[in-house]
């Protein structure tokens, strides 16, 4: 199971839109819950006049059989004091439907980087203990870095280390339940800001692709590096981001 | 506004029921009355047909109980042969165009309709990327996710203020299968509309 969280910049579900646009992936079903403030709208990936009338909601299940992978997608924020109840609901159903593995994708603030964070990757991933057996070998191969634990009360040395995501939402709780509960549960986030988040999101989806491999990375032949932000496939709901056409009158 | 003018009227239509929120705020104290019609959100009933009912709601659903709107309504609700139909209205600044919104014709009227929904829809459908929020996309969501046939009009409309433009914005409805034999006949309906013009020009005037 793929999903995000919904986080700083949108980034994770962003990036799922671009997983379920770019893999034509069929949508199976809904998950109806009172936690999510209600949002409905027309086909966001639609391709043609033919596709586009099919009504969304605000938490659609989409499902790739081929690749085994059914992906939550998930559209607007939380009503107060709903989260912890969703994720109730979502580990329950996770367990369930006996799903082998949780994939979320995340994000966190940028500004809240110590001195070290600021340096290299904005890329970061968590396994839980379950998963960590199965895969930690290949994370290591992969030369991923792992999120790091800062101290409980920055600035005194000597205290506990603990997980601290900040804009990250729901993932550090779905992650510590899934620990507590035995699942198999991987997170990828990345450090981002507020703003135009598309690129986070290219980057946080090759991310994943280095791990499962959705679509075959292109190596560019010029300067032999992998440039992947061609075989993802933008969805149509992507337009206007940023607001309508300017009046003519404005000029 | 629209049902008022071109549906409504005592004679035909009942009052049945009240859905009243935590915290609605209402105008008069007075708690006596069984159906208290000083309510915000009234269910009206067609006395020659009582499968259909007509909710009109006048107030603002906050977000954590537009679900147990839904539950307490539907939940008593036969779902079989069940349609719905919902109007609402937005400001055009939200629709999301390619040209700017001034160069919009408004009012306009978008629609956006469940899977389940056969029936010939009055205008054109609501384009990506534009989205419906609050309670008319509960109700909306609701209907998809329980495959009850169901149709929501909005009306982009650049006046706040109730007006006879927008109002008559929703006519094409009244051609639709499940409005055509609920109409009243035009001189009630003009009647009214004058009522809501009247009542809302005093408070325009700022020289008083």
């Amino acid at each position: 199971l793929l999903q995000p969280a919904v986080s700083v910049g949108n980034v994770g579900q962003l990036a799922i839109d671009l997983v379920i646009s770019t893999l034509d992936m069929t949508k199976v079903g809904y998950f109806y819950t009172d936690c999510l403030v209600p949002m409905v709208g027309n086909n966001p990936y639609a391709t043609a006049e033919e596709n586009s009338t099919e009504l969304s909601i605000n938490a659609e299940v989409y499902s790739l059989p081929s690749k085994k992978l059914v992906v939550l997608q998930i559209r607007s924020p939380f009503i107060k004091n709903k989260y912890r109840p969703f994720c109730e609901a979502l580990l329950s159903w996770v367990k369930g439907s006996r799903c082998a593995r949780v994939v979320v994708l995340s994000s966190s603030h940028a500004y809240q980087r110590d001195d070290e964070q600021l340096l290299g990757t904005p890329l970061r991933y968590l396994l839980t203990p379950d998963l960590e057996k199965a895969v930690g070998g290949l994370m290591q191969e992969l030369n991923w870095k792992e999120m790091e634990k800062v101290a409980a009360y920055p600035g005194i040395s000597d205290t506990d280390k603990v997980l601290h995501i900040p804009g990250g939402g729901i993932t550090k709780l779905l992650f510590t339940e899934s620990c507590s509960k035995g699942l198999q549960m991987a997170v990828l986030l990345k450090f981002c800001s507020e703003g135009d988040n598309i690129p986070d999101a290219f980057v946080l989806v090759n991310y994943l692709n280095e791990w499962l491999q959705l679509v075959k990375s292109e190596v560019s032949a010029s300067n032999n590096s992998t440039d992947c932000s061609s075989q993802w496939k933008i969805p149509s709901s992507w337009r206007l981001l940023f607001g309508n056409g300017l009046p003519p009158a404005l000029f | 506004a629209f049902l008022s003018s071109f549906i409504l009227d005592s004679v035909c239509w009942e009052v049945v029921g009240v859905v009243k929120l935590w915290n609605e705020w209402c105008r008069t104290s007075s708690t006596t009355s069984v159906l208290p019609t000083d309510s915000f959100c009234l269910f009206y009933r067609l006395i020659s047909d009582p499968t259909v009912l007509l909710c009109q709601c006048s107030c603002y659903v906050a977000e954590d109980q537009q679900f147990q709107w839904l539950e307490k309504v539907f939940g008593s609700m036969q779902k079989e042969g069940l349609q719905v139909t919902i109007l609402s209205t937005c400001p055009v600044a939200d629709y999301k165009t390619q040209e700017s919104t001034l160069t919009l014709a408004s009012p306009f009227l978008k629609a956006l309709k469940t899977k389940e929904f056969q029936e010939q829809v009055c205008c054109p459908l609501l384009e990506q990327p534009n989205i419906v929020r609050d309670l008319p996309a509960a109700v909306l969501s609701y209907c998809q996710v329980w495959q009850i046939p169901a149709v929501l009009y909005q009306c982009y409309t650049d006046v706040i203020k109730l007006d006879t433009v927008t109002i008559e914005a929703f006519k094409p409805l009244l051609s639709s299968e499940v409005l055509k034999s609920l109409v009243k006949d035009a001189s009630e309906s003009t009647k009214m509309l004058k009522k809501f013009l009247t009542a809302t020009e005093s408070h325009n005037n700022i020289y008083i």
